[in-house]
């Protein structure tokens, strides 16, 4: 009985400990985690506002490709506990030109989201549920499009590993918000300039569902990096969205006024 | 054709424009895009009346060109939209308007247009009850949202706390009707020719208009007064120079306080519009309310269905405009494919809750190609009484195709 006792002890010691250093193990993973992603955010702060043009070529799975061009104007808030407020404007197909798509985005609460259709020249005012919807029929949701804040995720630093020419930290992420179409997303960035390299969405199933792959970076005021060829491979439909970035500008002198339910009517 | 619009008036707009000393700058950024369609309506059923034209087949050309000249580096904006409309068979819908020639300038804080523009306000689908600035272009389509092109100076101041318009509106357009031989007409045809109205200046009194609209978290808010000539016309009996029966529109000038509200909540969007009108006949409210809830994701790969419903009510009696929308309910499904050819449907069904006529309205449109798009709708009602403004019109059920290239 004794012997008992004493091996029941020793194992729940031993038991204990695995799991404490497991707890701890994970918690030094988690810290890791927010590191690396608090890093990429803060080497991103003060860009002020940027004006980017760019195409968005949707393909098939008889690769059977359409394009539509567009501009997003990306006003940073400075106030970590608010997101960007952003303003796409299309230019093409020429049935949607002038219509335009107006975002506040909040950390956990939910988006505020307009739509202005210049053929009646009304703003409707959305819902910004649909944040696992594709944006425009492409392989982007809402959320893709949408900037993507420190505090919208969780962090687990996984590995490091090489990617490309770099080293990079791999990073398991979730979302804090609600209405993801994600459990989780595996983030690499590279270990000299703490860019998003590559993304592996995972659907609500936990199965495979995209991946985003960045290229072309280029680096803007001396510090801002920006990729300008990223390319969303869908893994269970087979279809592809690449979105080519013809330019990006920096600190341009956005208005506040432009980003508002009536600013957006004289969006160009 | 019909060219009621005052040409003394463009020139002022396009002198004023182009300001003495202003030479276009060389950062001008001209662009120029517009559509071309061509129209199809099919009426299967035989005309009521014997000077209408049968239009089994109405076919029509639209042109709608859009030049834009952007100025200082975007600071100043010029657009020109003009719009016509070539009917074979009935001359009043063939028009010509001008729907957009204005200036716009945007400063910090604060923008100002002169010139024709469109504006519009309100949140409800069924029917736009506060959406007072634009005339209703009535030969174009039967639901209203057509505009005439409006004359304003329209100052806007852009606050943390909301955005506040004030409108100028000079000149007064008049509601297009359709022709004696035209089909969606009522019993007796409308004449423009001898409108009447209650100011002595006629279409030249100056109306104004002033409105807040702001968004507080998940609420938008619209707070509008108009005052001066109403849109809506009354009608009169009387004869035209060939003796025949016509109906002759007479406008009021009115006072117009309304307020619009949209309540958007997960999935919810929660809409109401209200008015109070005086001047034509007993003061009078009118509110439509109601909601639209999207399930998205439902249809096929990535299709969201919306299911919308309001309820319309309208206090106005027998000494105001006739109204369609004096009790009634409309229900209706919204499916969104999001596919890369943005395929929209719409169906919706207005019930007059005292008379039981039905309204039925299917609206359907899909992108071709780059260039091309093709969109239909059908109307048809049924049980339609006395009481209805489109009492006359009981045999026009409709399908209207239409294919659009863009440019």
């Amino acid at each position: 009985m004794k012997t008992h006792t004493l091996l029941r002890a020793a194992l729940f010691a031993a038991l204990s400990f695995t799991t404490l250093t497991a707890v701890q193990a994970e918690t030094d993973r988690a810290a890791k985690g927010l590191e690396i992603a608090t890093e990429w955010d803060r080497r991103d702060l003060g860009f002020g506002d940027t004006h980017a043009k760019m195409n968005m070529v949707l393909e098939n799975r008889n690769a059977d490709q359409s394009t539509r061009s567009m501009r997003m104007k990306i006003l940073e808030v400075p106030d970590s506990n608010e997101g960007d407020k952003s303003l796409v404007i299309f230019d093409t197909p020429r049935d949607v030109k002038g219509t335009a798509f107006l975002t506040w985005a909040h950390i956990l609460d939910p988006d505020d989201q307009w739509l202005y259709l210049p053929a009646l020249k009304r703003v409707k005012r959305i819902s910004s549920k649909n944040k696992s919807g594709p944006f425009v029929g492409s392989e982007f949701a809402y959320e893709d499009m949408s900037a993507q804040e420190l505090k919208k995720y969780t962090y687990l630093w996984l590995r490091n590993e090489t990617c490309g020419d770099l080293e990079c930290f791999v990073v398991e992420q979730k979302p804090t918000y609600k209405n993801s179409g994600y459990t989780k997303m595996i983030v690499w960035y590279d270990s000299s300039e703490y860019r998003q390299q590559k993304i592996d969405y995972y659907d609500r199933k936990d199965d495979l569902l995209k991946t985003l792959t960045f290229a072309d970076f280029r680096q803007h005021l001396n510090k801002y990096w920006r990729s300008y060829d990223m390319r969303m491979v869908n893994h269970q439909t087979g279809k592809k969205t690449q979105l080519l970035f013809t330019s990006i500008d920096f600190q341009t002198g956005l208005k506040k006024s432009e980003f508002t339910k009536n600013g957006i009517k004289r969006a160009r | 054709m019909q060219l009621r619009f005052s040409s003394a008036l463009i020139v002022t707009i396009i002198s004023g424009i182009l300001m003495p000393g202003t030479t276009v700058a060389a950062d001008a950024d001209f662009s120029l895009s517009g559509f071309a369609a061509a129209d199809l309506r099919v009426f299967p059923r035989d005309r009521r009346y014997d000077d209408q034209r049968e239009q089994t087949f109405n076919p029509s050309m639209v042109l709608q060109p859009e030049l834009t000249v952007e100025l200082h580096g975007g600071d100043d904006l010029i657009s020109f939209t003009p719009y016509g409309r070539i009917d074979g068979q009935d001359s009043e819908r063939s028009h010509f308007d001008v729907r957009e020639l204005s200036w716009l300038h945007i400063g910090d804080g604060w923008d100002v247009t002169a010139g024709v523009d469109k504006v519009y306000w309100g949140v409800t689908e069924s029917r736009h009850l506060v959406d007072i600035i634009n005339q209703t272009d009535g030969v174009e389509d039967v639901d209203g949202e057509e505009k005439l092109g409006q004359p304003m100076i329209n100052l806007g101041l852009q606050q943390d706390w909301g955005d506040v318009n004030l409108f100028v509106l000079p000149y007064f357009r008049e509601r297009t009707f359709t022709g004696r031989n035209g089909r969606l007409r009522g019993s007796t045809p409308v004449d423009n020719d001898q409108s009447t109205y209650d100011s002595r200046l006629k279409q030249r009194h100056p109306d104004i208009a002033l409105r807040y609209s702001g968004v507080i978290d998940e609420w938008d808010i619209g707070i509008a007064h108009f005052y001066g000539t109403g849109r809506e016309p009354r009608f009169k009996t009387g004869t035209d120079s060939s003796g025949q029966s016509v109906l002759v529109p007479h406008y009021d000038i009115i006072n117009q306080t309304s307020l619009d509200i949209q309540a958007t909540f997960d999935a919810w969007l929660l809409k109401s519009e209200m008015i109070y009108r005086s001047g034509q006949g007993k003061d009078f409210a009118a509110i439509s309310a109601g909601f639209e809830y999207t399930f998205f994701g439902l249809v096929g790969e990535a299709g969201d269905l919306g299911v919308l419903a309001e309820y319309h009510y309208d206090g106005r009696d027998s000494t105001a405009p006739l109204t369609g929308f004096d009790n009634d309910l409309f229900a209706g499904l919204r499916l969104t494919l999001n596919d890369v050819n943005d395929t929209d449907f719409l169906v919706g069904i207005l019930v007059d809750r005292i008379t039981q006529s039905r309204s039925l309205s299917v609206e359907v449109d899909t992108r071709l190609s780059d260039n091309l798009t093709l969109d239909g709708q059908l109307r048809i009602s049924d049980g339609l009484t006395e009481k209805d403004p489109a009492f006359g019109a009981r045999s026009d059920n409709h399908l209207q195709l239409r294919l659009s290239y863009y440019y």
